[in-house]
C-alpha cells in the first residue's frame, strides 16, 4: 500500500516540507494554521533531515528570517494567515524585488481587521494583486484538497526556484483544519552547500570564494533608469510565467449551460451545488483555477462563449470576480455569490443563487 | 434545597453584603477558564479605576490575546490594538489627550514578542501611561504554543519536548530591562493567585496609577500568572506549580520606584 | 455509498478522536474520507464537533448542513443539530444531561448510555468508544477488524495498549444501544 495518511491540511504542509528537503521554516503561531509549526516542532525534523524551524517573535521578523536563508540559495519557508500575512507584505514585496526563492503559505481567516478565525478567501486582493509596495506579483497556487496541500509544497519550490519568484499557497481556513487521505511523497534529500553554491552561486550570497565576484542581494536602485529596467525585466519573467504556468481544473465542461468559477474549498462547495441542480436538470459546470496568479483568462473566455452565464463563488465580498469579468469582456453575464466574514455558503445556497442571479435574473 | 439557605437577594435585603463588584466590571460573563488569573487582573484594575474617581477620564486598550476581549469587561472606553501593539494605540491616545489616564493590559507574547519594539520605545519615551503586563508563560489565546516568557524545559505545543534554550533562547526578563529604561518611573512583579498577593498587586496598580496622574513617567505592573488549559493542569496544580517555578525564574517585587 | 456524519458534543468527551477513527476506518476499506471539526477557542470547555464523511466517491463538500447520522452528546448539540438530520436518517444520543429529548417522528432514533457506562467501566476515556460501538451496531459502515486498524493508525504507539480496552468498550456500546424510534 501507498503511504495513506489521514492529515489536516496545515500538517499535511509541514510533513511534505520535510519530506521535499526543506532547510527552513520560521513562522509565528496564528489560527487557523498554527498546526504547522506544532507539528515541525513535534516531529523534530534538524533530526530526520537537517531542517531547521524555529518560531519567530512575529510574523515580521519570520519574514525577514525567510529573506535572509533565501537569499543563500536554501530553500525556505513560512506560514501564517490573513492578519499575519498583512505584517508579512513588507517583507515579501523586498523579495519579490530582489528576486528570492520561497515558499510563503497563508490560511486564510475572515477579515478586516482581527476579524475572525474562521475560514474565508477574502485574501484574494492581498495575495494576487499585491498587498505589497511596487509592480510585483507571486505564484499563487490555491489548493482544494489536503493532497494539494501536500502536492504544492514542491510545485511551489519548483516555480520559485525556476523563475526566481516567491509562491503561496492561498489556502483557507476549511483546508486547512480538514483531515483527509492524503499520499505523501517521498523524502528528498535536502541539497548540500556544495550543490547549492553550483546551482545558485551566480546571485546567492554563499560567500565569495573561488574568487567570483560577489555576490550582493538588494531591491534597492537609486536610478530611476535602473530600477525602471529592473522592472522591466520583472515584467518580463511575469509575462513569461502567465504563459507558461496557468494550472486550472475542469469538472462537468464537456456541454455545460451554467458555469461556475470557484477555487479551494468554495470549488468543493460548487461540485456539491453541480450534483443538486442535475437532481433539478440543471447543467452546469465548474472552472476551478489552481493558480490564481498566473490567472487561467483564456479557458473562462473560450468557456464563456458556450455558456449562458457564469456564477463566481468565493468566501468574500467578491474578489475574484474582477479578474473573471476582465476575462469574459462582456461576453456573457458575470455575478458574484459567496457569504464572508468566516461564514461558509452551503452547496444549497450556491444553488439558489445560480438560479436567482444567473438563470432567472 | 434546605430551608435555611438565603438566596442572594434575601442576603443582599439583609445587609450582610461582604463583597460587590465594581460598577467597572461589566455584567458580561468572563470568557476566561475558570481559575485563570486574567479577571482577578482585571477586576482590581477597574477597582482601583473606580477608587481614585478615574472613570470618566481613563481610555484603556486591549490586546490580542485571551484578554482581547478584555472590552466586553471593563466597563470604561477602551480600544482594541493589533497584536503586540498597545503602546504605540495607547501613546497616540495620550499624545493628544494629555490629561486622559491611559492603560494597556497585555499578555506576554503581545508585549513581549511581537510588541517588544513598541513596549521598549513607549517605555523608553516615558509615555504617561500603565501597561499591564499579564505573563503567564505561554500564548494562552491560540492554544497553548510556547511564549518569550516560556520557561526553560517548560513544554508548550511548540516546545513539545520542552523549551530548549539552546535552540529556543532564553526566556526574556522583559520587566527587568524595562526597569533599566530611563523613561520608567515605577516598575513592579506582582501575582494574583492567593488573597495576599491580591492586595498587594492592587496596591501596585493603584500607585501605578498614581503616579501616572503627575506625569512622572511609564509605569509598568507584571502580573505573573497562570494558564491551566495551556498548562495542561488543574486549576490548582496550576497555581501550584507556578508558586513552586515561575516565582523563581520571575522573583516579586518592585524593581523601580 | 456515501455516509454522512455529524459527531457533537462537549470539548474533551473525545468528540474529534472518535471521529477521526471512523476516518481512519474508512481509509482501511479503501474509502474517500473527510473529518472537519469545528475549531478555535470555542473548543475550551465549550461545544466541539465534527463532519466526518465516507465514501466511495470523490467528496465534494467537506461542511455539512445536513446529516445521515447524528451522533450527540449534549444538550447544545441536540438542539442544534435535530433538525439537519435528513429524513429517514439516525439519531443517535447519550440521554446523560439531555433535558429536552429530540421529537422528530421522520428518523430514527437510538440511545446509548455511553455516560453510565464509561463510568461503570471506571475509565472515562471509554466513553466515545462506547458511542462509537452502539452506531456501529445500528449502522455497520465499517467492518470491526478495520475499525481496530484505525485505532491503531490514530493512536500513537505508545497508546497501543490500550487497544484491548478500546475494543471491549466498542463491544459494550454495541450490546447497550437502545430503540427510541424505528421508522
Ligand atoms: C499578527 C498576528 N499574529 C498572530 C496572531 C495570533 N495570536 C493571537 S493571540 C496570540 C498570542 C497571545 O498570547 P499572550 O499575549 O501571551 O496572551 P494570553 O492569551 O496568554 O493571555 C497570537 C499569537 C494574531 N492575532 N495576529
Ligand atoms: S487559555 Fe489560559 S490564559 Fe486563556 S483564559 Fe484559559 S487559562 Fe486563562
Ligand atoms: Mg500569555
Amino acid at each position: 500500500m501507498e503511504d495513506v495518511k489521514l492529515m489536516k491540511g496545515n500538517e499535511a504542509v509541514a510533513e511534505a516540507a520535510i519530506r521535499a528537503g526543506v532547510d527552513a521554516y520560521f513562522g509565528y503561531p496564528i489560527t487557523p494554521q498554527s498546526e504547522v509549526i506544532e507539528y515541525l516542532m513535534a516531529e523534530e525534523p534538524h533530526k530526520r533531515t537537517g531542517m531547521v524551524v524555529l518560531q519567530a517573535e512575529s510574523e515580521l521578523a519570520a519574514i525577514n528570517m525567510v529573506y535572509g536563508a533565501a537569499a543563500c540559495g536554501k530553500k525556505v519557508m513560512t506560514s501564517s494567515s490573513s492578519p499575519g500575512i498583512s505584517l508579512k507584505q513588507e517583507g515579501i514585496s523586498y523579495i519579490a524585488g530582489s528576486e528570492l526563492p520561497c515558499l510563503i503559505v497563508d490560511v486564510v481567516r475572515g477579515g478586516p481587521g482581527l476579524g475572525t478565525i474562521q475560514p474565508s478567501q477574502a485574501d484574494y486582493f492581498q495575495m494576487v494583486k499585491g498587498g505589497g509596495h511596487g509592480d510585483y506579483r507571486l505564484i499563487v497556487l490555491a489548493p482544494s484538497t489536503v493532497q494539494e496541500m501536500a502536492d504544492f509544497v514542491e510545485l511551489g519550490f519548483e516555480l520559485a526556484f525556476k523563475y526566481r519568484n516567491p509562491a503561496l499557497i492561498l489556502s483557507d481556513g476549511v483546508i486547512g483544519q480538514m483531515m483527509e487521505k492524503v499520499v505523501l511523497p517521498p523524502q528528498k534529500e535536502r541539497l548540500g552547500d556544495e550543490e547549492i553554491d553550483k546551482r545558485y552561486g551566480s546571485w546567492a550570497t554563499t560567500g565569495k570564494k573561488n574568487g567570483r565576484e560577489r555576490n550582493i542581494i538588494t531591491s534597492l536602485e537609486l536610478k530611476p533608469e535602473r530600477q525602471e529596467a529592473h522592472n522591466l525585466h520583472l515584467q518580463a519573467k511575469y509575462k513569461e510565467i502567465s504563459e507558461k504556468e496557468v494550472r486550472l481544473e475542469k469538472i462537468n465542461c464537456e456541454n455545460p449551460d451554467y458555469l461556475f468559477v470557484a477555487y479551494g474549498s468554495s470549488a468543493r462547495i460548487c461540485q456539491k451545488a453541480i450534483q443538486l441542480a442535475e437532481e433539478k436538470g440543471i447543467k452546469a459546470g465548474l472552472l476551478r483555477p489552481i493558480t490564481l496568479w498566473p490567472f487561467p483568462s483564456k479557458e473562462i473566455n473560450k468557456l464563456a462563449e458556450q455558456v449562458k452565464g457564469i456564477l463566481v463563488v468565493e468566501m468574500s465580498a467578491g474578489q475574484m470576480v474582477e479578474d473573471v469579468k476582465l476575462a469574459v469582456n462582456g461576453k456573457v453575464k458575470v455575478e458574484h455569490f459567496g457569504r464572508f466574514g468566516g461564514m461558509v455558503h452551503s452547496p444549497d445556497e450556491v444553488l439558489e443563487a445560480l438560479e436567482t442571479k444567473i438563470i432567472g435574473g | 434545597m434546605a430551608e435555611n439557605i438565603l438566596t442572594p437577594e434575601e442576603i443582599i435585603k439583609r445587609g450582610e453584603l461582604v463583597f460587590k463588584k465594581t460598577k467597572l466590571m461589566t455584567d458580561n460573563e468572563l470568557s476566561y477558564c475558570p481559575g485563570c488569573g486574567h479577571g482577578v487582573a482585571h477586576r482590581i484594575t477597574m477597582e482601583v479605576i473606580e477608587e481614585l474617581g478615574l472613570e470618566e477620564k481613563t481610555i484603556g486598550v486591549a490586546p490580542v490575546g485571551c484578554s482581547v476581549l478584555a472590552y466586553e469587561f471593563m466597563n470604561v472606553d477602551m480600544q482594541e490594538a493589533a497584536h503586540g501593539r498597545a503602546p504605540a494605540v495607547a501613546t497616540g491616545i495620550k499624545r493628544v489627550y494629555p490629561d486622559k489616564t491611559v492603560f494597556t493590559y497585555q499578555g506576554d507574547g503581545d508585549l513581549a514578542a511581537i510588541g517588544t519594539a513598541e513596549t521598549l520605545h513607549a517605555c523608553n519615551r516615558g509615555e504617561n501611561i500603565t501597561i499591564i503586563f499579564i505573563n503567564n508563560g505561554i500564548y494562552g489565546m491560540t492554544g497553548g504554543q510556547m511564549a518569550p516568557t516560556t520557561l526553560p524545559g517548560m513544554k508548550s505545543s511548540t516546545s513539545p519536548y520542552g523549551r530548549d534554550i539552546n535552540m529556543m533562547g532564553h526566556p526574556l526578563k522583559i520587566t527587568e530591562l524595562i526597569a533599566m529604561l530611563p523613561g520608567t518611573v515605577y516598575v513592579t512583579r506582582q501575582a494574583v493567585h492567593k488573597p495576599g498577593l491580591v492586595r498587594k498587586a492592587k496596591k501596585a496598580i493603584k500607585k501605578a496609577f498614581e503616579l501616572q496622574q503627575e506625569n512622572k513617567g511609564t509605569t509598568f505592573v507584571e502580573i505573573v500568572s497562570n494558564c491551566n488549559s495551556g498548562w495542561k493542569m488543574t486549576p490548582v496544580d496550576a497555581n501550584n506549580w507556578l508558586d513552586k517555578h515561575m516565582l523563581d525564574y520571575y522573583p516579586l517585587g518592585d524593581l523601580k520606584g | 455509498m456515501t455516509e454522512e456524519i455529524i459527531i457533537a458534543g462537549f470539548g474533551g468527551q473525545g468528540v474529534l478522536s472518535m471521529g477521526k477513527i471512523l476516518a481512519y476506518s474508512g481509509i482501511m476499506e479503501n474509502k474517500e474520507v473527510s473529518w472537519m471539526p469545528s475549531y478555535g477557542p470555542e473548543m475550551r470547555g465549550g461545544t466541539a464537533n465534527v463532519a466526518v464523511i465516507i465514501s466511495d466517491e470523490r467528496i465534494s463538500s467537506p461542511i455539512l448542513q445536513n446529516f445521515d447520522t447524528a451522533i450527540i452528546l449534549n444538550q447544545q448539540s441536540m438542539d442544534k443539530f435535530e433538525s439537519g438530520v435528513k429524513p429517514g436518517g439516525l439519531l443517535l444520543y447519550d440521554p446523560n444531561g439531555i433535558i429536552r429529548h429530540p421529537s422528530r417522528k421522520d428518523i430514527n432514533i437510538y440511545t446509548v448510555e455511553g455516560a453510565a457506562e464509561a463510568a461503570k467501566q471506571k475509565s472515562s476515556k471509554t466513553f466515545n468508544m462506547i458511542i462509537l460501538g452502539a452506531y456501529l451496531k445500528i449502522k455497520p459502515v465499517v467492518k470491526m477488524d478495520n475499525v481496530l486498524k484505525g485505532l491503531k493508525k490514530s493512536l500513537p504507539e505508545r497508546h497501543h495498549h490500550l487497544i484491548p480496552m478500546n475494543e471491549k468498550a466498542i463491544k459494550i456500546g454495541m450490546d447497550k444501544v437502545k430503540e427510541v424510534n424505528k421508522l
